[in-house]
């Protein structure tokens, strides 16, 4: 091959994966420079920095408690997460150390469940709900995402990597199967733990369709649900929805850039 | 591994396995397993509200003659049909191109591809909704392009809304599925390439029998996830293409519709339970044939 037509595949390689990067990261600029416009000027398309930011945060603030809303989208997603990587763990870590035949077939079983798509649960799980009186609460949110059986796969393949001679020196020096799990296991699976707690709390914080059907009243609404009902009025204000927009991607941001590594580990967790 | 296991070590073994997994296989079988025998229960029964009544097959044979239902399956079929393989081959070939050796700003640009996962679909729904509204961006700058004279109906248009629908998507998803194709291409022994480069095969001919060959599991992955993915969609018509509460019909989804028979209209939960299987059957059923089809050819 000649040099230049490397040369020539490598522009084109360039232009490509250029092009790729700007239409992904322009709704984003798009979304920043918008939340400072007000409406009139986001439907005319302007693309300069404006000075209705704090008009816009002031009429946000009108419609619905920002603050109120990001402690509810936060509750949900920390306290759920937290749970969530207690049991999945423990069930990923029991799956793989005691592993019996009996077990094998029951965890065959819960990973056949990932296909199970939401749309067949909602409705039963919405008349279980009821029955338990947890409508339009925040625990009718956290409960169904518990246990998930796709941490709990991504637990126990990470739980292929921590050493069995850990397990036996501790064993040897007397710890319960529960002490070898809470003070040797999850200090050694430190980043597992780090990496499935950003797809937990990602999932959580963005989840709608759920929250849409359990939550009533305004005071516990979600920030999806708020910015949903912000974006379906007759006339929209496309200023304050953008503004809520970046306040909604804000925390998922910040966690990503601050964790990259993790977050990729993560997603990775369920093909390796 | 451990010596042969006597009864009262088995009988550790046993305990500690099942306490391990129990909170979590507890909480699987209250809000996973019993609501999936649940539904089926009630996709046998009709009625409103609390009063239901047993139909048997009744609801089945009312899917046939719902157009409101077969319009729903129509959108779904177009939406998975169109989207997810130009979704696959586009995020295929920005791995391959991030995954050459001389590739410079390759952090760069692999973050820039991969942001879009982690919005959420309801954030950029909206924004979505905003440059694709009548007199919005995208219309203004193909005006000012010079390559339309009357601004689009983005929104409202049976072709058009799909469309929007369809960007949407693949804007949302495709870094996502790319990175799990660049990690397994960086899997794959470098060796082979440069064996293959010295015997001077080209470009493409490296990519169609050595790229895609060892990534044929991952290929499955995706296409069994995006498939799944698809066939649920309901955040993304929800916000972009809804004005108010009124669902439009070009882009009405399978998941919507059994939102509104249950949640808007007066709810029918068993005719809602019925259509719930049958996204329950085509995600069977599809994962099934993309299964077997990645066995036939191996």
């Amino acid at each position: 091959m000649t040099n230049w037509a490397e040369k020539f595949r490598m522009a084109g390689v360039y232009l490509f994966l250029g092009v790729m990067a700007f239409v992904s990261i322009f709704p984003f600029a798009w979304m920043v420079i918008s939340s400072t416009n007000a409406s009139v000027d986001v439907t005319k398309g302007k693309f300069t920095f404006g000075s209705a930011f704090l008009q816009n945060l002031e009429k946000l603030n009108k419609t619905f408690d920002v603050a109120q809303v990001f402690w509810n989208s936060g509750k949900i997603a920390i306290i759920g997460g937290f749970f969530t990587l207690v049991i999945s763990s423990m069930a990923g870590y029991g799956f793989e150390v005691f592993s019996s035949k009996a077990r094998e077939r029951v965890y065959n079983g819960l990973l056949l469940t990932l296909m199970v798509p939401f749309a067949a649960l909602m409705i039963p799980l919405f008349i279980l709900m009821a029955k338990f009186d947890l409508l339009d609460t925040h625990l009718a949110v956290i409960l169904p995402a518990l246990a998930s059986a796709y941490i709990i796969f991504y637990f126990r393949q990470s739980t292929k990597a921590f050493p069995p001679e850990l397990r036996e020196a501790a064993r040897l020096d007397g710890l319960k199967e529960w002490q070898i799990f809470l003070f040797v296991y999850v200090p050694v699976m430190r980043s597992t733990y780090a990496a499935a707690f950003i797809i937990v709390f990602m999932a959580a914080w963005n989840n709608f369709l759920w929250p849409l059907i359990v939550l009533q009243s305004p005071e516990l609404k979600t920030i999806t649900l708020v910015l949903s009902s912000l974006g379906s009025a007759y006339f929209p204000d496309f200023g304050v929805i953008m503004l809520a927009a970046m306040l909604a991607t804000l925390p998922t941001l910040v966690v990503f850039f601050a964790m990259q590594r993790q977050f990729v580990q993560g997603m990775l967790g369920s093909v390796k | 591994m451990a010596p042969k296991p006597t009864t009262s070590y088995r009988r550790f073994y046993d305990v500690n396995g099942w306490l391990f997994v129990s909170i979590a296989l507890g909480l699987i079988g209250v809000f996973m397993a019993f609501p999936i025998v649940h539904s089926l229960w009630m996709s046998l029964h009709a009625g409103q509200g609390t009063v239901v009544e047993f139909v048997g097959v009744g609801n089945i044979v009312r899917l046939a003659s719902d157009p409101v239902f077969l319009k729903a399956l129509q959108n779904t079929c177009i939406f998975l049909v169109i989207q997810v393989p130009i979704m696959l081959l586009l995020a295929l070939v920005m791995a391959s191109c991030l995954n050459m050796p001389n590739l410079r700003f390759r952090g760069l640009l692999r973050t820039a591809v991969f942001l879009p996962c982690v919005t959420s679909l309801v954030a950029y729904s909206v924004v979505f909704k905003s440059m694709f509204s009548y007199d919005g961006l995208v219309n203004h700058a193909l005006a000012w392009l010079g390559l339309i004279a009357e601004p689009i109906p983005w929104l409202n248009d049976p072709f058009w809304s799909k469309v929007v629908i369809i960007i949407a998507i693949t804007w949302r998803w495709t870094g996502y599925n790319m990175i799990f194709y660049l990690a397994a291409m960086q899997n794959i022994d470098k060796s082979i390439y440069e064996a293959a480069r010295i015997d001077g095969i080209s470009a493409y001919r490296r990519f169609v029998s050595i790229t895609i060959p060892n990534l044929k599991p991952v290929i499955l992955f995706t296409t069994v996830t995006s498939t799944i993915g698809t066939l649920q969609l309901f955040d993304e018509p929800m916000n972009i293409t809804t004005v108010g509460t009124v669902f439009s019909d070009n882009t009405l989804t399978l998941s919507m519709y059994i939102y509104n028979l249950s949640f808007k209209f007066v709810p029918n939960f068993g005719y809602a339970a019925t259509v719930s299987y049958v996204i329950v059957l085509l995600v069977a059923a599809l994962a099934a044939i993309q299964f077997y089809a990645a066995r036939e050819r191996n």
